[in-house]
C-alpha cells in the first residue's frame, strides 16, 4: 500500500499563500510533485483508511511442506511432520583458533621455532635471541643485517670441434638367404680352427704355405667357378640349338606305332662327332652308370693296316656338340669298361695289346695307370676288359681277353698296375701244342668277354674261330663248356642280365644266336644279311636286344612279340658307313651307335620296341615253347 | 684365364646366332667380352640388378636352393644369363627365339 503525499501538496498551497518568500523552498517543493506508478491501486478512502495487521512468523516459507519418506520398517511412505525451517542465506567459515586451545597452542610453538631457526647467524643477537622466543623483534641498537655477494665467475664457452671421422654409407639387406650364408661360413669357420688347433705343430710353414694357397685359391675359384659357369652357358646354347631335338627325346612318343602293329621305329636324336676324330673309327661304346647321360667313346681302328693312334672321348647328351673329357692315346682303343661303382674310373685296352686306366676326376691327360712292356703286357690286341669287384686287399681289378689268347687280372696295387695270369684259350681239337706254364703257346684268338651278371666267377669267352667257351675263375686250367657257335669271328657274347642262364652272341656269318647255357644248340637263330658287329640286351625287358651289321642297319628284336624277325630294321646311317658298336642307356629308351666315321648316333626306341614284359620270367616261357 | 675356358668361349661364340659372350665379376663390373665397350657396360649394369633380385626370390623362399640359371626371352633376341658365386657370365643372342 502506498502512502500518498499529502502533506506535500498542503504544503505547496501554503507556500503560494505566502506569496513568494522563499523562492527556492518553493522551487524545491515544487519538485516533489506526486507521481503516480501506472500499475497503482485506485481505492477509495475508505479502503485507504483500513488496518491491515501483518505478523512475522518464524517459519521459512520456502521450507517444503509435505515431505514423505519411504519407511522400511512398515513398507509405506509416510509424511515427515517435523520439517527443518532454517534458511541459510549467508555462510563464511572462520580461521581464527582461540589461543588457549590445543591447535592454537601448536600453531604458536610452530611460530616460536620459525623464528629461532631465521636469527642464529649473528652472535650478538643470540644472548636476545634467548629473551625473545615468542617475538622476532629486531634489536634496535645493534643489528646489522648483513649480505654479501660472492664474486661471480665470467661464464666461459668452451667447445672444441674434431675432424669427422671418415664416413661410409653401408647399407645392406637382411633377407633369408643371407641370414643361412653367414651361418654357414661361420660353420666352416668352426671347423677349420677345430683342425687348426689339431694340427698345430706344423704351424710356421703351413701358415706360409697356407698364406700362397690362399692367394692361389681364390685365383683358382675365380677360374674353376667361371669354366664352370661358362659350361653351363654352353650346354644352354647347344639346348637352344638342338631344341627340337631335346625336346623328342624327352617327349615324343611315334603315336603311329599303333597303326604299325608290332613293327617299332627308331628316331635319330643328335650325332655327336669330334673335328679330330675323323679319320678313326668307333671301336668301343660305355654308358656310365653314375651320370646316365655321360657315355665313353673309344676310337681306333679295326683295320690291321691302317694303325694310328687313338682316342677315348667322354660325351654327355646335355652337350653333343664339343666331347667333354678327351684322352689321345698312343695306339688305337679296342675296348673300354667304366667301372660300376667308381664312375671315373675307366678301363682301356689297346691295339698294341697295352692296357691303361684313366681317372676322370684328374685334369691330367695321361692314364693314372699304364701297362708296358716291363709290367707284362699282351702281345696282341686287346679285345675286351672287363672291371671285377675289388679283391681283398681291396684293390681294383679287371680282366681283359686279347687277340693272343690269353685272359688276364690287372689288379690295381698302389701306382703299380700287376698282371695276374688267368687262363689260355686252347684249341681243344687237332692242334696238340704243348703248353709250357702258359706262357709261350698258340691259342685262339679271343675276340670277346663277358661276365655273368650274378654268378661273378663264370665267364664266356668268344673266339676268332667262332666258338664259345665258357670258364670260371676258379678253374684255370680247363673250360667248363664250348659251343660251336658261329663259322666264323664271333664278334660279341653277352650275358642275358635278367634270365641266369641265357646269352647271346653275334658273328661275322650274318648269325645272331640265342643260346642256354644248359644246351648246346642255340635256342633262336636270326639271320641278319650282312656281318653283324655288336648285340646288345635291353636293360628294361628280358627279351628285347638290338643287333647292328655293317650294312649300317640297326636290328631291334623282341622275343615277346616275334620270334621270328626283327620288329625294327632300320638304317640309321649314310651309305657305305658301317656300324661297329651299339649299346643301350640304362635309364633313358635310347642306344648309341658308333659307326666307322667316328661319329655317335643316339636314337630314341619307339614305345613298340620298349614293351616291359608283363610276366616275370619271359625270356624262359619264350624258350620252353617250341621252336620250329 | 686357363685355355679349357678360353677355348670354351671360342666355341659358343663360334655357334651360329651368338652375338657375344660377356664375363662380369661380383661388382657387376665386366671383365671380358667380345662386344663393344658401350654396349658391354650397359649390358652388365642391367643384367647385374635383375641377377640380383633373381637369385633374391630364389634364396628368400629357400636358402638351401640357388639361382643356376636365367633366360630372358625377347621379341628379337635372346639373353642367358648363368651366375657363378662370384662371378657370372651372360651370353646375348640374336638369333629369333623359335616359337613353342
Amino acid at each position: 500500500m502506498s502512502v500518498s503525499h499529502k502533506v506535500g501538496t498542503m504544503k505547496s498551497k501554503q507556500d503560494e499563500e505566502e506569496g513568494l518568500d522563499t523562492a527556492e523552498g518553493e522551487e524545491w517543493m515544487q519538485g516533489k510533485t506526486l507521481v503516480k506508478p501506472p500499475d497503482q491501486l485506485d481505492l477509495t478512502e475508505a479502503e485507504l483508511n483500513e488496518e491491515i495487521t501483518r505478523v512475522l512468523k518464524a517459519s521459512n516459507p520456502n521450507a517444503p511442506q509435505n515431505v514423505v519418506r519411504y519407511s522400511f520398517k512398515e513398507g509405506c511412505y509416510k509424511p515427515i511432520v517435523f520439517v527443518d525451517q532454517m534458511a541459510i542465506h549467508f555462510e563464511l567459515e572462520g580461521n581464527l583458533v582461540h589461543k588457549e586451545s590445543d591447535e592454537g597452542r601448536r600453531l604458536m610453538a610452530k611460530q616460536a621455532e620459525v623464528d629461532d631457526g631465521g636469527g642464529v647467524e649473528r652472535p650478538d643477537n643470540v644472548a636476545i635471541k634467548a629473551a625473545k622466543r615468542e617475538q622476532k623483534l629486531t634489536n634496535q641498537f645493534n643489528f646489522n643485517e648483513r649480505a654479501s655477494q660472492t664474486l661471480n665467475n665470467t661464464p666461459r664457452d668452451i667447445s672444441c670441434q674434431t675432424e669427422p671421422p671418415p664416413r661410409a654409407n653401408f647399407s645392406a639387406t637382411a633377407n633369408q638367404w643371407e641370414i643361412y650364408d653367414f651361418y654357414v661360413e661361420e660353420l666352416q669357420r668352426r671347423e677349420k680352427s677345430k683342425e687348426k688347433h689339431e694340427g698345430q705343430f706344423l704351424n710356421k710353414e703351413e701358415d706360409k704355405s697356407k698364406k700362397k694357397m690362399i692367394q692361389a685359391e681364390t685365383q683358382n675359384d675365380d677360374i674353376s667357378q667361371l669354366a664352370k659357369v661358362v659350361k653351363i652357358i654352353e650346354r644352354m646354347v647347344n639346348q637352344n640349338i638342338f631344341d627340337d631335338v631335346a625336346q623328342d627325346f624327352m617327349y615324343f612318343e611315334d603315336a603311329s606305332d599303333e597303326f604299325r602293329g608290332e613293327k617299332g621305329t627308331l628316331l635319330p636324336l643328335w650325332t655327336f662327332q669330334y673335328d679330330k676324330a675323323k679319320s678313326l673309327s668307333v671301336t668301343a661304346l660305355c654308358w656310365n652308370h653314375k651320370y646316365n647321360d655321360l657315355f665313353a667313346v673309344g676310337l681306333g681302328s679295326h683295320e690291321f693296316t691302317q694303325q694310328g693312334g687313338g682316342m677315348l672321348l667322354f660325351y654327355t647328351l646335355k652337350n653333343p656338340s664339343y666331347p667333354e673329357f678327351i684322352f689321345n692315346t698312343a695306339s688305337g682303343v679296342m675296348c673300354l669298361d667304366i667301372h660300376e661303382h667308381l664312375s671315373y674310373l675307366v678301363a682301356v685296352g689297346l691295339y698294341d695289346g697295352c692296357v691303361a686306366v684313366y681317372n676322370l676326376k684328374k685334369k691330367t691327360d695321361q692314364p693314372i695307370y699304364n701297362s708296358r712292356a716291363s709290367s707284362g703286357k699282351h702281345t696282341s690286341a686287346v679285345m675286351q676288359v672287363k672291371w671285377q669287384k675289388d679283391d681283398l686287399d681291396s684293390n681294383h681289378n679287371f680282366i681283359s681277353v686279347s687277340a693272343d689268347g690269353r685272359l688276364v687280372s690287372w689288379t690295381l696295387v698302389k701306382v703299380q698296375i700287376q698282371m695276374t695270369f688267368v687262363k689260355c684259350l686252347r684249341k681243344t681239337t687237332s692242334y696238340n701244342v704243348k703248353l709250357n706254364k702258359c706262357v709261350f703257346f698258340i691259342g685262339l684268338v679271343g675276340t670277346s668277354l663277358d661276365f655273368h651278371k650274378q654268378k661273378d666267377y663264370s665267364f664266356l669267352v668268344g673266339t676268332e674261330h667262332g666258338k664259345i667257351h665258357k670258364g670260371s675263375k676258379y678253374y684255370s686250367s680247363k673250360f667248363l663248356e664250348k659251343y660251336d657257335a658261329h663259322f666264323m669271328n664271333v664278334t660279341r657274347v653277352k650275358w642275358n642280365p635278367f634270365h641266369p642262364d641265357v646269352f647271346i652272341s653275334c658273328g661275322w656269318d650274318w648269325m645272331v644266336k640265342i643260346w642256354d647255357q644248359t644246351m648246346k644248340s642255340p635256342v633262336f637263330t636270326f639271320e641278319l644279311k650282312t656281318s653283324v658287329t655288336d648285340v646288345a640286351w635291353a636293360p628294361y625287358s628280358s627279351t628285347v636286344f638290338a643287333a647292328v651289321t655293317t650294312d649300317g642297319k640297326v636290328h631291334v628284336f623282341d622275343l615277346n612279340i616275334n620270334k621270328y624277325e626283327a620288329l625294327c630294321q632300320q638304317k640309321v646311317v649314310s651309305k657305305k658307313t658301317k656300324l661297329f658298336n651299339i649299346e643301350f642307356n640304362p635309364v633313358h629308351p635310347i642306344i648309341i651307335v658308333g659307326d666307322d666315321r667316328g661319329h655317335v648316333t643316339s636314337l630314341k626306341l619307339s614305345p613298340n620296341l620298349r614293351k616291359k614284359p608283363k610276366v616275370g620270367d619271359a625270356l624262359i616261357l619264350c624258350i620252353e615253347k617250341p621252336t620250329h | 684365364m686357363t685355355a679349357e675356358v678360353e677355348e670354351t668361349i671360342k666355341r659358343i661364340q663360334s655357334q651360329k646366332g651368338v652375338q657375344g659372350i660377356i664375363i662380369v665379376n661380383a661388382e657387376g663390373i665386366p671383365i671380358k667380352s667380345t662386344l663393344d665397350n658401350s654396349s658391354t657396360v650397359q649390358y652388365a649394369g642391367n643384367v647385374h640388378q635383375l641377377l640380383m633380385k633373381a637369385r633374391g626370390m630364389v634364396r628368400d623362399i629357400d636358402p638351401q636352393n640357388d639361382l643356376t640359371f636365367l633366360r630372358v626371352r625377347s621379341k628379337k633376341n635372346e639373353i642367358m644369363i648363368a651366375p657363378g658365386k662370384e662371378m657370372y657370365a651372360f651370353l646375348f643372342r640374336i638369333q629369333k627365339p623359335k616359337q613353342m
